[in-house]
């Protein structure tokens, strides 16, 4: 049967998809900002950011018409609650990606401490991961939902060896290099939080998908079972 | 928790017509079951086998056994009427005796059952009103007629009349279909506390109310139990796609 409800459906997926579009692009763009030394790259991500934050208003009004509106069950009450949980996961993600550009301003006039190598790598995974967990959602793919969570340990093990390389080559050698050295760290620590609310919105679209709860419970997931 | 009402390989029919196909249900003492399912799925058919009402209709019979705390209430030794006042039922009309005043309606089994002194029958008929939330309403015009009240407090008094014989059982079918949200309210509030001394089945075609009311949910389907579970897992999380397809609307 033909659902007016569905094409409601319909709109909240749409929107979502465009903030998650931004979300990852304001990532890509922080990023950018900071291997081309550029300021006003850096602060259109923040100016763009206002855009976000809109469009997540704009969304959790929909959702709370549609739960007021429509009492939905089931399926459609997980798939709306799930999509207020990806929007404010996605405003996270962007705010990250300011606070990152946030950090390349204060780097701008300061020489580079060193060759970008890591943070790059891990802005890939943080934004493959960001992509696929909007996709899992949209397309209610547990399979790509789990590929996000396993790939959670890879972002945290690159962190951690780009923490190492900062603070045992640089920060304890010349103390100097801690106002070129410590907005990389920070900069590594958002682009990990990034990864983690992926995983969050990976482990929500399960308990879309199958209404099992995965939450705090990934290592599990992991481990195969 | 001991099933109050056990239900076993039930099939119920209307002349050649299976209204129910082989229902299996255990439905637990004290607490709210309710039955969802579209029109003709047999949801108040399978209510009316738990008080006998369904063998007074011409033509139908049944089958199966239907056991209330642990006796066939359709075993040759069991008295229709003396189960019917176990399990008492509540309409989706509600239907006071027109001609009697609220008094009498609520007073009226009580009557029939022998119970004569005024003391008793003022006692009763009192604490009835009371567990039905009418009493505050009524208490000073109990020798109105029963129909000059409002719907939703004709629906009460109905409560009232069936709790006043001292049920185990009250089976409630659409009780609020004709009533007024305001109404609707002041007896799904009602089942709340009836629970607390009750086992209560009730059928209805609002979903929010079976999600409001019940501890338990049952849909039914073309005559067949399609899924019976905890209310919140039913309307978050069901197991069978039919039972998503319907509360989520998709159905037809």
């Amino acid at each position: 049967m033909q659902r007016h409800f569905d094409e409601e459906l319909r709109k909240m997926n749409a929107e979502l998809l465009r903030m998650a579009s931004l979300a990852e692009s304001a990532i890509h763009k922080s990023i950018e900002a900071l291997k081309n030394r550029d300021r006003e790259a850096a602060e259109a991500v923040i100016e763009d950011d206002r855009k976000i934050d809109e469009l997540e208003l704009t969304i959790e009004e929909r959702a709370i018409d549609l739960l007021a509106l429509h009492q939905p069950m089931a399926g459609d009450l997980r798939f709306i609650t799930t999509g207020m949980k990806v929007n404010a996961e996605l405003e996270r993600i962007a705010d990250l990606a300011v606070n990152i550009a946030q950090r390349v301003i204060e780097l701008v006039d300061k020489p580079l401490l060193k060759q970008l190598i890591d943070i790059p790598k891990l802005t890939d995974i943080a934004r493959k991961m960001v992509k696929n967990a909007i996709n899992s959602f949209l397309k209610r793919d547990e399979g790509l939902a789990k590929e996000v969570i396993l790939s959670d340990p890879k972002a945290d093990g690159l962190r951690n060896l780009i923490y190492d390389e900062l603070i045992n080559d640089y920060l304890c050698k010349d103390g100097t290099a801690s106002l070129r050295a410590v907005p990389l760290l920070l900069i590594t620590r958002y682009l990990e939080r990034i990864c983690d609310h992926a995983t969050n919105i990976a482990e929500d679209v399960i308990y879309m998908v199958s209404a099992r709860v995965v939450k705090h419970h990934s290592e599990k997931l992991r481990n195969g079972r | 928790m001991e099933a109050e009402i056990k239900v076993s390989n039930l099939y119920a029919y209307f002349g050649s017509i299976c209204a129910l196909r082989g229902i299996n249900i255990s439905i637990k003492e004290k607490v709210v079951t309710a039955v969802i399912g579209p029109s003709g799925c047999g949801k108040s058919t399978f209510i009316r086998c738990i008080n006998r009402l369904h063998e007074v209709v011409p033509e139908a019979k049944l089958s199966g056994e239907v056991l209330l705390g642990g006796k066939d209430i359709y075993s040759a030794d069991a008295d229709p009427i003396l189960i019917r006042r176990k399990i008492g039922m509540v309409f989706q009309r509600p239907n006071p005796f027109p001609a009697l005043s609220i008094y009498d309606n609520v007073a009226a089994g009580l009557k029939l059952n022998g119970i004569k002194r005024k003391n008793d029958l003022d006692g009763i008929v009192e604490r009835s009103l009371k567990m039905s939330a009418l009493w505050g309403e009524v208490k000073d015009k109990l020798n109105a007629s029963g129909v000059s009240l409002s719907g939703g407090q004709q629906q009460r008094l109905c409560i009232a009349r069936a709790l006043a014989v001292a049920p185990e059982v009250i089976l409630f079918d659409e009780p609020c279909s004709a009533l007024d949200p305001i109404s609707t309210g002041k007896i799904e509030e009602l089942l709340f506390q009836l629970k607390k001394n009750y086992t209560i089945i009730i059928v209805t075609h609002n979903m929010q109310q079976a999600a409001r009311v019940s501890d338990y949910t049952a849909f039914f389907l073309l005559g067949e139990l399609v899924e019976f579970d905890k209310t919140q897992d039913i309307f978050t999380k069901p197991k069978d796609n039919r039972t998503e397809d319907y509360i989520t609307g998709r159905f037809g």
